[in-house]
């Protein structure tokens, strides 16, 4: 096959550094320079372009649909429906339940109808706008609350409960002295990624096909697509392509089997780029979640009871809701010591954008529950914030709310104490860039009122309830012009966190090489599993640190009896005689699915920790928040690259800020009112403040460098804490994220 | 899609006389926006940035010619000192990106009822420049927005410059976004004080329709500093007046609920920002009659 130009090259620094030090990233200059090849940049000549005809409406029957008008546009090569889809017209994550193009109804707004190649994107477009289809309109299911009421439409065979997850740990008739309750509302956060989904599929002689695509798991995509095109699934080829961001959007399929059965039936390469508009529709969100909270107390302040519903809006299909679920009731206790939880955590059917992974999953709706309920807590019994968190919070040897025994590090009195410790910032220096409102000059200092608050996240790291979790790796060592150089080569996705530059950092240290470069990713080699759960330095780290054992093994029986450490072993002696290449699977510990009946066994593999202390100002007459200060203490077991590390701990908590003040997808009678960057809001530099960041190493011993998981437990913790401080602020109770000005005048 | 590129004033305005589906783009910030969501399906693009007539601004005595392609950067950069409510507006806009290349030419194109511009060329009395090859006129600014996005350009006619005075006296903008910086107005207001011509200029924005004068809190404010005698000797405003002022401000406005915010909210931050802004300009009256 011709490689598509911009198609991913191999990765290598000039910069060696081994665990533990920051290394620099081999994609870094390219990225800041704007050479890196994104997977909207791929270009092969002769490629045609697609496009997807997208239903307009949340449920409605497809009564008629015509392809007819379309076909005849000049420069389109081809129009197809679910009647051209080769194989199973079904996919998703964990249920199939999800179809290629809509056969019969449509389930949600955006939900692909027909797809469209053409010689130019535009034609391409505009040919999808040629194509007639006649609906019928059927009311949409959008309340979640009611989505399980025998009167609702079920949009799905087997009803609308796509997933119910109980907890019951302890006894749920325990009385306490104090008793605190609420509910608690979190809109639809997006993942809002910079480098809108797209690739290149490239058909060959002999009926496969091979795709160039940013994703975030290429096997589990090739599981799903290979079935829909009627494909076995070594005619599937997938190559990972530049990917600009992902945090969970990309784990379900979007562009990838519309670009393959386009390109194989045109017999040309087939590119799909969405648009900023069309993205917002092509990917999943954040679940939205309907909370109510019951926790219980003695006159201290400890925990007696926590019980919780959880409803968790998963939209038209259900992809990786049942997860989720379970993360929102194994972790909806929180990070903290409680003998008696009962939870109940349901995933719902709806007419609403389908939901699924993001940073956090799960996680961080819980989190803004039961941290909101420990300052109500706090408050009942008359201790401070940082006190019930201290006076509750996990410990090794502590149990979950799964009842599973935490046998390593939870150090969460300690890392909310660092954050309280940590230097207060100073008062408004008056700039408008510190106000709330900010440049907009809304005000000099009327009205603004500061607040502090504390927020604590808990994540498990790694997939849960017994999945067969592994890495594949695969390593050769050999002399290249006489310098040992290491390839490396795994199918793992590297999304901007900086996996490339790990890989290279652990088998520089397990081969004491210098020169080490990094594969792009594809399905020649074993699957990494997903580039989701903050897994991938822990299990495909995992794997390079194993498979480099093992080349040093093979290695080293080329000389029988050497003694000394790896760096110091003789390589270019060693390797005259030829290359060494191996390959290893690698696995974590093994988990344990829940109990069905009370959600109690060992799901998690680990659990990761993050605190927040939030500053802010707000300007109460206007509604108006700035956070001034946002800092975070979070223990990762071992800083592998200790820049990487904090670059996550910004992230992740500026995503939480998002949330806690401006992130919402807008969807009312499932419609979607916000799906441009214009009025779906992130953060920018004048919002996110500058943090101190204290990274704590406290060694797993069960994991590959006693590291934790980095990535998501920032964003959990970050959320309750800004909207605890803007509560201090205001006074006001603020159950529902994000936070609007509306909430904060009341209008 | 056709692209003209004039190099003269002449060549522009005939081009756009010959084929009025042109549209005229300078910065691009917008018409790009809409191009390439293909909302917009322009015959052809007309594109003003060749145009030297357009690219400077220049000073009649107290009167200012500001030419279309002056853009954003420009107005903060330059004319601070001379158009203060409109250089605080322009460094509202966008990113430093967006004002490098948007210009008020071309907001007052669009005529978008967020035009950042807008509220400050309403409180200063600015008139539109517009020419065709039928002719030249100029259009006071408050009947130069006839509807949702729609001015009173004919379709033949292109935007040259807006002329306003120089500042006459105190002039505040301020607007309110949901985060702290690239944001569209949810609502917006600027304010003048003319104090030898004892006038109060208002401009609201995001609130109706189309950008617009708060003429009933104007009359008001400027019968009361009249009254008191405080053009000239700025004694601090009674809270009533100050309030009055506000919730006028507020009244003029035809606010709607949509996905930025809720018509109540917008009612409120108007008065808010008017009683603030008005409270700034005070100060800034109180400080000139002193120094």
């Amino acid at each position: 096959m011709t490689v598509p130009t911009r198609a991913p090259d191999r990765l290598s620094s000039p910069i060696s550094a081994g665990v533990g030090e920051s290394a620099v990233r081999p994609d870094g200059t390219l990225k800041v320079t704007g050479e890196f090849a994104y997977s909207s940049d791929l270009w092969m000549d002769g490629m045609l372009w697609g496009a997807t005809l997208r239903s307009p409406h949340a449920y409605a029957r497809i009564v008629h649909l015509d392809t007819t008008r379309a076909l005849a546009a000049t420069g389109v090569f081809a129009v197809l429906t679910h009647e051209d889809v080769p194989g199973r017209n079904a996919y998703g994550l964990e249920h199939k339940d999800q179809p290629v193009l809509a056969s019969d109804v449509v389930r949600y707004q955006g939900e692909p109808v027909a797809i469209v190649a053409a010689d130019h994107p535009q034609t391409a477009r505009r040919a999808v706008a040629l194509i007639d289809v006649e609906y019928d309109l059927l009311d949409p299911v959008v309340d979640p609350s009611t989505a399980l009421d025998e009167a609702t439409p079920r949009l799905h065979p087997d009803g609308n409960l796509v997933r119910h997850v109980r907890i019951r740990k302890g006894n749920d008739a325990v009385q306490a002295d104090v008793v605190v309750t609420a509910d608690y509302e979190v809109g639809m956060q997006d993942q809002a990624f910079l480098g809108p989904e797209s690739g290149l599929a490239v058909p060959a002689e002999d009926g496969s096909v091979d795709l160039f695509v940013a994703t975030q798991w290429l096997h589990v995509d090739r599981g799903q697509i290979a079935p829909a095109l009627g494909l076995d699934e070594d005619q599937v080829r997938i190559t990972l392509s530049g990917v600009g961001g992902a945090f969970g959007a990309r784990e379900d399929l979007s562009m990838q089997v519309h670009a393959c059965m386009l390109a194989l039936r045109t017999r040309r390469p087939v590119k799909v780029v969405y648009s900023r508009e069309e993205s917002f529709f092509g990917h999943v969100h954040r679940h939205p979640a309907r909370m109510h909270y019951e926790h219980g107390a003695d006159r201290d302040g400890r925990l007696v009871y926590v019980k919780a519903e959880i409803i968790l809006d998963g939209g038209a299909y259900a992809s990786s809701t049942p997860a989720v679920v379970a993360n929102a009731a194994t972790l909806g206790s929180g990070p903290y010591a409680v003998d008696n939880v009962t939870i109940d955590s349901y995933g719902v059917y709806t007419n609403n954008p389908p939901c699924g992974a993001m940073r956090g999953f799960g996680a961080v709706q819980a989190a803004f529950g039961y941290e909101s309920q420990m300052d109500r807590l706090a408050e009942a019994v008359g201790i401070d914030p940082v006190e019930i968190r201290v006076r509750n919070g996990l410990a090794e040897g502590g149990t979950t709310a799964a009842g599973q025994v935490i046998d390593s590090a939870a150090p969460v009195a300690e890392l909310v104490r660092w954050v309280h410790d940590l230097p207060m910032p100073p008062p408004s220096s008056g700039d408008l860039r510190s106000m709330p409102g900010g440049v907009s000059n809304s005000t000099h200092g009327e009205g603004v009122v500061r607040g502090v608050g504390y927020g604590v996240g808990i994540k498990n790291i790694c997939f849960s309830e017994g999945f067969d979790d592994y890495s594949t790796a695969r390593v050769r060592l050999e002399l290249v012009a006489g310098e040992p150089v290491a390839s490396v080569h795994t199918s793992a996705v590297e999304v901007g966190q900086g996996l490339v530059t790990l890989l290279a950092q652990i088998a520089r240290t397990e081969l004491g090489v210098q020169q080490v470069t990094i594969e792009p990713a594809d399905t020649s080699v074993g699957s990494a599993g997903s580039t989701s759960a903050s897994r991938q330095t822990y299990v495909t780290g995992g794997a390079v640190q194993a498979v480099c054992q093992q080349v040093r093994k093979r290695l080293l029986e080329r000389r029988p009896g050497y003694v000394g450490s790896p760096g110091d072993m003789p390589l270019r002696e060693l390797l005259v005689d030829g290359p060494v290449e191996e390959t290893v699977e690698w696995r974590h510990r093994p988990t344990t699915p829940l109990d069905p009946e009370t959600g109690q066994g060992s799901p998690h593999v680990q659990l990761a920790f993050a605190a927040h202390r939030a500053v802010v100002d707000v300007d109460t007459e206007l509604g108006l928040v700035k956070v001034v200060a946002l800092d975070c203490a979070q223990d990762v077991g071992r800083a592998m690259n200790p820049q990487a590390v904090v670059g996550q701990i910004h992230g992740g908590s500026a995503q939480g800020l998002g949330l806690a003040v401006m992130e919402e997808i807008q969807v009312v009678d499932g419609l979607l009112r916000n799906p441009s960057f214009t009025d779906y809001l992130i953060p920018t530099i004048l919002d996110m403040p500058p943090m101190q960041v204290e990274v704590l190493e406290l060694a797993d011993p069960h994991a590959p460098y006693g590291l934790r998981g980095v990535g998501e437990p920032p964003t959990i913790s970050s959320t309750p804490a800004i909207v605890a401080a803007i509560r201090a602020a205001t006074g006001l109770e603020l159950t529902r994220i994000p936070v609007r000005p509306e909430h904060l005048t009341g209008t | 899609m056709q692209m003209v590129r004039p190099t003269t004033w002449p060549a522009a305005l005939d081009a756009i006389a010959a084929e009025p589906g042109l549209l005229p783009i300078s910065g691009g910030t917008d018409v790009m926006v809409d191009v390439n969501f293909d909302r917009e399906r322009p015959t052809g693009l007309l594109d003003l940035t060749r145009v030297p007539e357009l690219a400077d601004w220049s000073r009649d005595g107290d009167l200012l010619r500001v030419g279309a392609n002056v853009t954003y950067a420009r107005i903060i950069d330059e004319l601070a000192a001379l158009l203060p409510g409109l250089a605080m507006a322009s460094r509202t806009v966008g990113s430093p990106q967006i004002r490098n290349r948007g210009t008020v030419g071309g907001n007052l194109g669009s005529a978008s009822p967020a035009g950042d511009a807008h509220p400050p060329l309403l409180a200063g009395l600015a008139e539109v420049e517009v020419e065709s090859v039928r002719g030249s006129r100029r259009i006071p600014i408050d009947e130069f927005f006839v509807g949702v996005k729609r001015s009173d350009l004919a379709p033949d006619e292109l935007i040259a410059a807006f002329h306003a005075p120089v500042a006459p006296g105190p002039q505040q903008f301020a607007k309110i976004g949901t985060r702290n910086a690239m944001v569209i107005a949810v609502a917006s207001f600027a304010i003048e004080l003319d104090g030898a011509a004892h006038r109060v200029g208002t401009g609201i924005g995001s609130a109706a329709a189309t950008p617009r004068r708060a003429a009933d809190a104007e009359t008001f404010l400027a019968g009361e500093i009249t009254e008191r005698a405080a053009w000239d000797s700025p004694t601090p405003l009674p809270d009533a007046v100050v309030q009055r002022f506000g919730e006028l401000v507020a009244a003029a406005a035809s606010p709607i609920d949509d996905v930025r915010g809720t018509a109540a909210y917008r009612r409120r931050a108007l008065s808010v920002l008017a009683r603030r802004t008005l409270g700034w300009c005070w100060a800034d009256l109180d400080g000139r009659q002193c120094a």
